[in-house]
């Protein structure tokens, strides 16, 4: 079970982490704790399953690629088939089943903007199904950060 | 348009990546640690670290936490139908409500998909999704003719973006 000092942490840690020589010391003052009850809080957070990770968190645009959420409409007998053949791809960074009659809902990230109209056209061809892309027209805001 | 541009990396840059996005080492001098592993000084990982930041290249460093580990359960993107000449000043202002994580203006795909406008929303129940759905119903007025809030049921797949190269 998490206590007080783990969501204290979870709350004040999800941004700003700094980049210095002793980086878990120069926060454990803020938490009112020492370095070393810091990371090993930290260690079983992760360890739990409570946070993924504890670290960068990259911008795959930044980095050259290509991101683009795409739709697909499955009939319900056909659902698994065409998840594994998403999913096989590498491309598909997130696949998500959502209640809608398009209802399967994933991330396409490449390296370059033109590998995504080829995944596309590679699903297309591989399930029978139209892939409707839903790119990004303008970013708005983009900041998960949840209260523990 | 408003997509960011891209910078260059290097080898290095990258090696750094890939050396850090399942996470940092959770020791007492962590950068020191990955520089040892990379063949590197330590404030050559600090200067590099901390220009990807500035970049935006790292949109964030600390705790990414899981949110269904949290109590998240319920996972809604909100979407809404909204008119075209209002919708990049609306969008402003529901991607600055404080409950919308991700929001987002998107092709519409008629006749099957109206829907321009995405704000993902997550709560502990449906019923939290939705009074918050409601908030930006309000906020959003007559210039929305339509919405909807699709819920995930289900997590096909998760691997977040990996570089693999």
């Amino acid at each position: 079970m998490m206590d007080s000092l783990d969501r204290a942490l979870i709350n004040g840690l999800q941004g700003g982490f700094p980049i210095c020589e002793r980086p878990f010391a120069a926060v454990a003052a803020r938490f009112g704790c020492d370095e070393a009850t810091v990371i090993e809080r930290l260690r079983a957070l992760v360890e739990s399953g409570t946070l993924s990770r504890f670290g960068p968190l990259y911008n795959a645009e930044r980095m050259g690629g290509a991101v683009c959420l795409a739709a697909m409409a499955v009939p319900a007998e056909d659902f698994d088939r065409v998840a594994e053949a998403v999913n096989r791809h590498p491309e598909v960074a997130h696949n998500y089943a959502r209640e809608h009659q398009l209802n399967m809902w994933f991330v396409l990230a490449t390296e370059t903007p033109a590998q995504l109209q080829d995944v596309i056209q590679h699903i297309e061809a591989e399930t029978g199904l139209r892939v409707h892309a839903m790119p990004r027209i303008r970013e708005y805001f983009v900041e998960l950060r949840l209260k523990a | 348009m408003n997509a960011p541009l891209s910078v260059p990396l290097d080898a290095t840059d990258r090696r750094l990546i890939q050396a850090t996005q399942a996470g940092l080492p959770l020791v007492p001098r962590p950068y020191h640690v990955l520089a040892e592993q990379l063949g590197l000084s330590p404030e050559e990982v600090i200067v590099r670290l901390q220009r990807m930041l500035d970049l935006g290249i790292i949109r964030r460093l600390g705790a990414i936490p899981n949110h269904y580990a949290l109590g998240y359960r319920a996972n809604g993107m909100t979407v809404w139908d909204v008119a075209d000449e209002v919708v990049d000043a609306l969008g402003e202002r529901v991607g600055a409500l404080e409950f919308v994580s991700h929001c987002y203006r998107r092709p519409r795909h008629p006749p099957d998909w109206p829907y321009n406008l995405f704000a993902m929303v997550h709560g502990r129940s449906r019923e939290e999704v939705e009074t918050k759905a409601r908030a930006i119903r309000a906020l959003l007025g007559t210039a929305c003719r339509n919405h909807d809030i699709l819920y995930s049921t289900r997590i096909l797949k998760k691997t977040g973006l990996r570089l693999t190269g």
